[in-house]
């Protein structure tokens, strides 16, 4: 167990490296001079040199990527350049907005797709299976920017009950906070509960064929009932890889809903780095979301082991 | 079994419902939505107008402002002579002006501004505004003197722009993230990527604000920020992105649609160097073969004023030369013919993201299509842009909106990206810094204007719209934007 969480973290150290090393060159081969952008059409192009020299721009290459390494390592991300704040402020502010818009998301797919697929599930092909399942392959064709703007034209436009966006921020309390991510991660929510369910459906349906499933109905327990206490938890290891994607697509994935709703969360502040020529913005959160996505797929492999019991021991075998 | 299933979907759908009960907040003072935020919130470094749309005139000011009308007036500097041979300025300044952190604003303060923006280390984009300053003498705590190398005719309407605001040494160095001036607001939060906030100063030297807050909340994409006016999530757009909603607001009893001008020429621009561009008989006949009408109708939705040269309609100078080239395409492709071009030539058209451009460049190219010449549509990011169109000048088309004001002088630049060489004009622009005299500089701009719509230097399309959209209820917002800034010190929301 130990050895293997050893190459596990090796690995995991190694991928960011690698990524950094890519997004780096990726962004050096950008064309555009944020200096430039920085001073608009009627310029004086003694100041953009001036401003090009402050911002560090005038550097060779590979000196800046071992200056960001170097800093990167002790958690300094560096100073926005549009804003002129250091980046890791700005990445903490906007993750107060995206992680919990996230989880929430996650949180409401979650809670629609279970009762959803074990109701599928204990029907399967039968008439209430296929309307269901019918249902979902809409709610995966529905874009989900599209179901953003129908959510706002009910609840925001014509009820009145939410704000069409924006973000008050958690000092006023934590139910304002979540009122204002609510219609986002619905919208967010909505497509992910429908592929969660659709997979869990299938993973219910081919354990229902197992053999204790079978001796359980023989003891007498009703088809919903062997779903819930016997055959979900086995249905768990794809459900579980899937749900680990979903957190890192709503994580990093979430721009046009951010977008729709004004919220200042991560993807919009990469978005607005990316059409600003901000660069150390674009650098450091896709370093934040590549380092993000590595964690959360090794808390899922972490999650695998917790749940089968036979995986354990085919680790301590090793 | 059904109560267990329930039972956690009520435990994972509580939030919804509660956060659905909860009452918001009422809403204090006055909510402005805009398409853009600010990089910074500095107006002396970095030219984005969603700087100046913010601080100017509310959190700093100048010397002198820029008012609703175009005029010059006074502010910080009460008063002001100007010697009669146009060198020396003396500013009498306002008495007991303190910065919002409570400096007091006297003649040394005016020294440090004028002297950091035209230093040689300053990021100041807008650094030509302060080239004719020789010296700038304290006379007395509240009198000073600037020299100027040569007469400046726009220097008291340079003095007005929100580069030239003034600012406390103390502060200077941080007012990109906290503004420290001497307006009607102070800067009180900016929550990054959503809102920033003032509140009223209320040591204010002048006429009080008429609210006691302005929240500007940053809403890019056009469809929320037709959504968060509509639910009153904010009270207007001085400048609101999308036109082709206005129809829906100008039959909504609740809202206020006001177009007005800004000081935006929208240009479809030229590369003067490059061939064929070069012949002037094939810059004509570009501009014989542009329909101007049909191009605000369709990128603008009929918001926009039709221009026939680089000049505000909105100023006192303006001459109309909309009928110097009528759209004509038989006279176009005759033209094209007499340049050496029989059946036209194939070109490149580089549009930045704005929409008037992408939509503009559209149509432009069907109707440059109907005499011949075909143009590639290549659409860029705005850096991208700014870097092979503007710095590199490696472009043959390009359609933009000059929004800086009064900045017929860039056809006077020998560098700039046009690539428009002309002797004739930079000594008229030589003379107009030479003219104190307003009806002078007017002749001069109106030969100015005449001349660059002669050499057909660019096809001028049209002014660009202000379009301010708003609760019938918020008052004293601008109609026209002469300046990249609104001053809000008189804008209220009527409860």
């Amino acid at each position: 167990m130990t050895a293997w969480l050893a190459r596990r973290l090796t690995s995991l150290v190694l991928t960011l490296l690698a990524a950094s090393l890519i997004i780096f060159l990726m962004i050096e081969v950008l064309p555009g001079d944020p200096a430039a952008f920085m001073m608009g059409l009627n310029a004086d192009p003694q100041s953009v040199a001036v401003l090009r020299e402050q911002l560090g721009l005038d550097a060779p290459i590979l000196a800046r990527y071992f200056t960001w390494l170097g800093a990167l390592s002790h958690g300094d991300f560096g100073l926005s350049y549009t804003y002129r704040v250091p980046v890791g402020d700005l990445i903490v502010q906007r993750l107060a907005v995206s992680l919990p818009l996230a989880l929430y998301a996650l949180v409401l797919s979650t809670a629609f797709a279970f009762p959803i697929a074990v109701f599928a599930a204990a029907r399967a092909n039968k008439a209430g299976d296929t309307i269901i399942m019918g249902i979902t392959q809409i709610g995966i064709a529905i874009p989900n920017f599209w179901f953003a703007m129908v959510l706002v034209l009910i609840f925001s436009i014509g009820l009145q009950w939410f704000s069409a966006g924006g973000f008050p921020g958690w000092q006023g309390g934590v139910l304002p906070g979540l009122r204002a991510l609510t219609l986002p991660a619905l919208a967010l929510a909505l497509p992910q509960a429908a592929i969660l369910a659709r997979i869990m459906r299938a993973a219910l349906i081919e354990t229902l064929a197992e053999d204790y499933v079978r001796t359980a109905r023989a003891k007498g327990l009703g088809k919903t009932q062997v779903i819930w206490r016997h055959a979900l938890r086995n249905a768990l290891i794809p459900v579980l890889t899937i749900i680990g994607m979903q957190l890192s697509f709503l994580l990093a994935g979430s721009i046009i809903i951010e977008n729709v709703f004004f919220l200042p969360g991560l993807g919009r502040l990469v978005f607005q780095g990316i059409i600003q020529r901000d660069l150390v913005v674009v650098k450091s959160v896709v370093v934040v979301l590549v380092f993000a996505v590595v964690m959360i797929n090794f808390l899922v492999d972490l999650t695998y082991v917790a749940i089968d019991p036979r995986l354990r021991h085919e680790k301590r075998g090793k | 079994m059904v109560s267990r299933v329930s039972r956690v979907l009520v435990l994972l759908i509580l939030p919804i419902l509660l956060a659905a009960c909860g009452q918001s907040a009422p809403r204090e003072g006055v909510v402005l939505g805009m398409q853009l935020e600010p990089p910074g919130l500095d107006p002396t470094s970095g030219a984005a107008g969603a700087i100046d749309g913010v601080v100017y005139g509310n959190v700093f000011e100048g010397l002198t402002r820029i008012h609703q009308d175009g005029s010059v007036q006074p502010a910080l500097a009460r008063s002001w002579t100007i010697s009669a041979d146009g060198l020396e300025y003396v500013f009498h300044l306002q008495p007991d002006v303190r910065f919002h952190d409570g400096s007091l604003f006297d003649a040394s303060d005016v020294k440090f501004s004028l002297e950091r923006a035209s230093a040689p280390q300053s990021t100041n984009a807008q650094k030509g505004l302060f080239v004719p300053i020789e010296a700038v003498e304290i006379l007395d705590p509240l009198n000073v003197k600037v020299v100027l190398k040569y007469p400046a005719g726009d220097f008291l309407f340079n003095m007005g722009w929100g580069d030239a605001v003034m600012v406390d040494p103390l502060s200077a160095p941080h007012n990109g993230t906290i503004p420290v001036g001497t307006g009607p607001f102070r800067f009180v939060d900016w929550h990054k990527g959503y809102a920033i906030t003032l509140q009223r100063h209320d040591a204010y030297w002048g006429a009080p604000a008429k609210s006691a807050q302005i929240q500007f909340v940053f809403i890019t994409d056009p469809a929320a920020a037709y959504a968060a006016v509509l639910a009153g999530d904010v009270d207007g757009f001085s400048a609101y992105p999308a036109p082709e909603n206005l129809p829906a607001f100008e039959v909504d009893p609740r809202f206020e649609v006001v177009i007005g001008a800004t000081e935006g020429e929208t240009i479809l621009a030229i590369n003067n160097a490059r061939a064929p561009f070069g012949n002037l008989l094939v810059r004509r006949a570009i501009a014989h073969a542009i329909n101007r009408q049909e191009i605000i109708d369709g990128a603008m939705f009929g918001r926009g004023i039709p221009i026939g040269s680089h000049f505000s309609p909105a100023h006192r100078a303006y001459e109309d030369l909309t009928g110097m080239y009528a759209y004509d395409p038989s006279r176009a492709r005759v033209l094209l013919a007499q340049a050496g071009y029989p059946d036209g030539f194939t070109a490149s058209l580089k549009l930045p993201p704005p929409s008037y451009a992408r939509r503009g460049g559209e149509i432009l190219a069907a109707q440059l299509a109907k005499v011949g010449i075909t143009l590639r549509i290549e659409n860029m990011e705005w850096a991208q842009w700014l870097d092979q169109v503007f710095t590199n000048k490696d472009y043959d088309l390009s359609i933009v909106s000059h929004t800086e004001p009064m900045d017929i002088g860039i056809y006077g630049r020998d560098d700039y990206y046009f690539q428009y060489k002309s002797a004739a004009f930079k000594t008229l622009m030589d003379r107009l810094a030479l003219t104190n005299d307003a009806a002078e500089r007017e002749a001069i701009l109106r030969v100015a204007q005449r001349q660059i719509a002669e050499d057909s230097v660019n096809g001028f399309l049209f002014q660009f719209a202000k379009i301010g959209v708003w609760d019938k209820r918020l008052k004293g917002m601008w109609t026209d934007a002469p300046i990249q800034g609104e001053n809000l010190s008189e804008v209220y929301f009527e409860r």
